[in-house]
């Protein structure tokens, strides 16, 4: 079985990152795994975003033109991706930053206040977790538990963030949980 | 070894590490900048060197000083990059040494995109530079396959005294994926020692001289002949291609390389599922090319389909292994964009109706 | 018994040179190989050899040799110094190979401060391909492809390359000389025993620009070739050394307040 999804936002949302954190879990959970972002002129400060295709085969196509899940953090993104959707695919809107819902009625809609749950813990730099662990709790692609350990490898040098980060992807699972969505 | 996740570009970087490459010559351009700044920070830890020369003419011509000294060498550009190699990698030709060229391939003409493309198939295979040379190309579809080719490109550029071009794309340039370095890894040819290296001269040999000089025209056709035969054992015994797909009947064949035979694959899953008989021939070398492979793989299919981001290069040699004996198809994108799974299930499917007509490059 | 006072070089290969009667590649290769001999490092030396009239010095020299691409030797020498720090390394190149077609790899080989010796012989002139213009031609010089004099209103002015190099704050060892009499031929040996010497001892690039005649396409006797060069290239081309490790740099100054 494949799962991919399309993560997208501004640059220095932390977009890249939380995508190859989960292609970390996914691989230590001994899957099949592809990253890739976008690239472009754009080095800073412009939309930027990844595919990650996690599967039980060798991933074929990197390059995913029909998502099963899309993320998107800011209002581009969600204009860009949302189209392209499969029927019944997933999609993970931060209304914290996005103040229209979904303009498709065919299509597993979670809506995450991401930004605010991260101001909320103290630092709203955590809220690409908190959009991650939404997406792990509505899909269960790979195991929270797996996601935890690539945090405390990726924060190592930075103790300081490990608990936060933690917490607040707990808090996004907890919401993305409620909206479980087999397929995506 | 354990997996880890990498992306293309520094998994081609460690590859050339782990291949006992200690020196690195080369000048930015995206997007393959991943390349040199891996080995900038990588080759020092292993007492190599790193020197960003002031442009790819240099370079190339930077790389020549070190393989002529006997030592394993790499560099690696994209596609304008490599246009300004092309003194070098001729002069490295005809002087037989052994380097590993990486391209990872952008949009052109010109300064072109810097997306995706195999528009560099023809550069690569057929006119690399000036006068009368080929080199090996060995074109990967996964990030493992990049790390794993570039090893063995290093073993045949020893083996044959030859530059060896891994042709990439952006793709495998930035994608991340799960890449393994197998430590007990040895040498897939027997490599003699490099006693025609320019290391210094005691008197106890003639001097050594690496060079490409041949003003007697009688020599130089000698030379040319020699290069031939090298070649013509290229042709022989290093042939690789890999199949998906073909393991029962099929009734049209796909002929894709690199990540474009990944598409590819996702789509012929796609078409076995609604029972339609589709597979694929993926050419690891593009040279030299597997005629004799496309030419009896194609014997079991209706018809043929090419996939390509260019305006059709690869297809004029599938054209050539065949003979008018299949119908050939085309699907190709360019400029950057890339083929879809779908457009290559609805172009399969098009081909299997009748509704796509056979086409003719050349 | 008798004693041998003067005989080949080691480093010198025991043949003919194709040079043209008159031309003074003969002397400077001399010079370098009895530079290389006194210095104990043949076995352990390799050229890197232009294109130009010296293109085939890897004939006549008895070390190991790279040919290399039209002004690529100092990139060439980069090459193998890099990979062989312990080898000494020097390019031989003509003007037109060096200023011209190669003056992108010469300047930056001398700024990364690679250890390389670079013999430059500066004839004023394109010689192998019959006579165009280089980019050290004087001005009013006539050339194939300058028929009427090298006019600097659209060719520029001739490229001083050992002034050039030495505005450069990488330490290094910088000189012109010239081998047009022994007189002059003997100081030429000592700049470059002094640049060889530098990179034995690891100390920094070196480079020796030395004025060279061409009295085929000068269009002059050889016998006034030498007299062609001291009145019309001494003026423009001074001898001397431009720069050494110990000298340091110009440094700019601050502007007035």
């Amino acid at each position: 079985m494949q799962r991919d999804v399309i993560m997208a936002g501004f640059g220095g949302q932390g977009i890249l990152l939380i995508g190859k954190m989960l292609a970390y879990a996914g691989m230590h959970a001994g899957k099949e795994v592809s990253w890739l972002p976008s690239y472009g002129p754009e080095m800073r400060g412009g939309t930027c975003n990844c595919t990650v295709v996690i599967s039980d085969q060798p991933v074929g196509s990197p390059v995913i033109r029909s998502p099963r899940a899309v993320l998107a953090m800011n209002l581009p993104s969600l204009e860009k991706f949302e189209p392209n959707l499969r029927p019944g695919g997933l999609l993970l809107i931060n209304t914290s930053l996005i103040s229209r819902g979904s303009s498709r009625d065919d299509l597993n809609v979670v809506e995450v206040p991401a930004n605010q749950i991260a101001t909320e813990l103290g630092n709203p730099r955590a809220a690409n977790m908190v959009a991650l662990g939404a997406y792990l709790g509505a899909t269960d692609v790979v195991d929270l538990e797996r996601v935890i350990e690539v945090i405390r490898e990726t924060f190592a040098g930075k103790p300081a963030l490990v608990d936060l980060n933690i917490e607040a992807l707990r808090r996004g699972h907890q919401l993305g949980a409620a909206h479980k969505v087999a397929e995506a | 070894m354990t997996k880890k996740l990498m992306k293309g570009s520094e998994a081609i970087g460690e590859a050339a590490v782990q291949s006992g490459c200690k020196l690195f010559f080369g000048y930015p351009i995206t997007p393959q900048n991943e390349i040199p700044e891996y080995m900038s920070m990588r080759l020092p830890q292993v007492g190599g060197t790193f020197v960003q020369a002031e442009s790819e003419v240099a370079a190339s011509n930077m790389i020549y000083g070190a393989a002529g000294s006997g030592e394993r060498v790499m560099t690696s550009s994209s596609s304008p990059g490599i246009s300004l190699m092309a003194e070098g990698i001729s002069y490295l030709a005809g002087s037989e040494l052994p380097v590993v060229i990486v391209n990872i391939v952008r949009a052109g003409p010109g300064l072109g995109g810097i997306l995706p493309s195999q528009g560099d198939y023809f550069q690569a295979t057929k006119g690399l530079g000036h006068g009368d040379f080929r080199v090996l190309v060995l074109a990967p579809w996964s990030v493992q396959e990049a790390a794993d080719l570039v090893q063995d490109a290093f073993d045949l550029a020893d083996y044959y005294r030859n530059p060896v071009m891994v042709l990439g794309d952006g793709l495998i340039g930035q994608m991340m994926e799960p890449v393994e370095f197998r430590s007990d890894r040895t040498p897939i040819k027997e490599l003699p020692p490099k006693t025609w290296a320019a290391t210094g001269c005691d008197g106890s040999r003639p001097t050594n001289i690496i060079n490409s000089l041949f003003l007697d025209p009688e020599e130089l056709e000698r030379h040319n002949h020699k290069l031939k035969a090298k070649y013509d054992r290229m042709v022989a015994d290093e042939i690789r291609v890999a199949t998906y797909g073909a393991e029962g009947d099929f009734d049209v064949l796909i002929v894709a390389y690199g990540t474009v035979a990944r598409v590819c694959s996702t789509a012929i899953d796609e078409l076995r599922e609604e029972g339609l008989r589709v597979a694929l021939l993926r050419p690891i070398t593009l040279f030299p090319f597997p005629y004799e492979a496309v030419r009896e793989a194609a014997v079991q299919a209706r018809a043929v389909l090419v996939v390509e981001l260019s305006s059709g290069q690869m297809i004029e040699d599938v054209q050539l292994a065949l003979a008018r004996s299949r119908p050939v198809h085309f699907l190709n994108r360019m400029g950057g964009m890339l083929v879809s799974p779908d457009e290559v299930v609805a172009k399969a499917k098009a081909i299997l109706d009748g509704r796509s007509a056979e086409v003719f490059h050349g | 018994m008798a004693e041998t006072v003067f005989a080949r070089p080691q480093a010198l290969a025991d043949v003919t040179t194709h040079y043209c009667p008159g031309c003074t590649h003969g002397v400077i290769h001399r010079l370098v190989a009895e530079v290389i001999d006194e210095l104990g490092v043949r076995e352990r030396t390799v050229g890197i050899a232009p294109v130009g009239c010296s293109v085939l010095a890897y004939n006549y020299f008895a070390t190991d040799f790279h040919e290399a691409a039209h002004g690529r030797a100092p990139a060439v020498a980069t090459g193998v110094k890099r990979a062989r720090p312990d080898l000494i390394v020097f390019s031989y190149q003509g003007d037109g190979d060096l200023a011209s077609i190669g003056m992108a790899e010469i300047i930056h080989c001398a700024n990364r401060g690679e250890k390389v010796t670079v013999v430059f012989v500066n004839n004023a002139i394109y010689g192998m391909t019959g006579g165009q213009m280089a980019p050290t031609t004087l001005p009013g010089q006539v050339a194939t492809t300058c028929q009427l004099g090298r006019d600097v209103a659209t060719a520029g002015h001739p490229i001083r390359v050992a002034e050039l190099i030495s505005t450069l704050r990488t330490p290094a060892f910088v000189a012109r000389a010239s081998v047009h009499n022994p007189l002059v031929a003997v100081h030429a040996k000592e700049m470059l025993r002094r640049a060889f010497r530098y990179q034995v001892e690891g100390v920094c690039f070196s480079l020796v620009e030395i004025l060279s005649t061409c009295p085929t396409n000068w269009g002059i006797p050889p016998a006034e070739s030498t007299s062609w060069l001291e009145k019309n290239m001494l003026p423009y081309y001074p001898v001397g050394i431009f720069k050494t490790p110990e000298s340091g740099s110009r440094e700019p100054r601050p502007l007035p307040a």
